[in-house]
């Protein structure tokens, strides 16, 4: 739910920047390893934007693979399983180079009236 | 339509005030230690046992997080040391608002080690950073040796791992070395100490 607000929260700092204009989707990027499950974090966006001026905004949810270097070798490879073990040559020592992301990408706006469907009133 | 790149932490507003107190631990001398494991895995237990051994003039503190009741800071205050209760109401981890906050009314002159027990929980607690040195990871025998496989992220980002309960393993069917295994795979360099 915390990291829902947040998100929300940035979409509204955000908007501040965009007169005129109303979001549409917000777009995150989620490592495998960030420890966030997609449907909890679609399910609390959704409760909070219940009835509110956001109500129509989309979530969209990228997930980033778990990928390490290996320290001795160099190989980069995707962790399979949760076994960091480099695949070429069986060493612990791989260090994660993406797979812990919890990133806002983007968010979409339009300007107001120029999607009958999509226009909302600020009141 | 129009896309903007936002191209920003999620946690930003967090991490901030994480760099924030981080940087202050650092400025006073202070080790910032955050303990994460699962409710009722020993945390408390550890925390007593460490201030019992403490000299009084190292000058640890501790803040101590739940959902609710005072009852862990009453259990460590008998120790002299202050200590503090986070009560979150309902949220599951703690974040690094809350650490300021409790931390507004002590002088960070006056220590050199602040402990920090986490909510009760393997998940949350990995995404929010409280400005510590390092986490701690505390896994009890009693939990099974493939928690570092379920909860892959928490023992991914842990320093240490502290194995407790292990009077029991005469009792229950924890394999140590399968669990050092599994902890190593997700994290090759994550240390492991038998209390």
């Amino acid at each position: 739910m915390g990291i829902a607000n947040s998100v929300l929260e940035a979409v509204r700092t955000e908007m501040g920047l965009h007169p005129g204009t109303y979001p549409c989707k917000v777009g995150v990027r989620i490592g495998e390893m960030a420890a966030i499950d997609q449907e909890a974090l679609r399910f609390c966006f959704e409760a909070i934007i219940l009835e509110t001026d956001l109500a129509s905004l989309e979530l969209g949810i990228e997930v980033c693979p778990r990928r390490h270097r290996c320290q001795i070798c160099g190989h980069e490879f995707n962790v399979r399983d949760y076994d960091s073990r480099c695949p070429r040559c069986a060493t612990f020592e791989t260090t994660c180079i993406s797979g812990d992301e919890l990133e806002l990408a983007y968010v979409e706006v339009e300007e107001y009236g120029a999607s009958a469907a999509g226009a909302k009133s600020t009141q | 339509m129009e896309r903007v790149p936002l191209e920003r932490k999620v946690l930003s507003e967090n991490d901030r005030i994480a760099a924030e107190l981080r940087a202050r631990f650092q400025g006073h001398g202070i080790l910032c230690l955050n303990l994460i494991s699962s409710p009722g895995s020993g945390k408390t237990s550890l925390l007593e046992r460490t201030l019992e051994s403490l000299p009084r003039e190292d000058r640890a503190a501790v803040l101590t997080g739940d959902i609710q009741t005072e009852n862990d800071a009453n259990r460590l205050k008998r120790f002299g040391f202050p200590v503090k209760q986070i009560t979150t109401g309902g949220t599951c981890h703690l974040d690094a608002r809350m650490i300021e906050r409790h931390l507004a009314d002590w002088n960070l002159e006056d220590l050199d080690l602040l402990l920090i027990e986490n909510v009760g929980n393997l998940v949350c607690p990995a995404s929010y950073d409280l400005g510590e040195a390092a986490k701690i990871v505390v896994l009890s025998v009693t939990e099974g040796e493939d928690k570092p496989l379920k909860y892959p992220s928490i023992f991914f980002k842990s320093d240490l791992l502290v194995l407790s309960k292990i009077d029991l393993l005469p009792y229950v069917p924890f394999d140590i070395d399968a669990a050092a295994e599994n902890a190593r795979k997700e994290h090759g360099d994550c240390e492991g100490v038998l209390p």
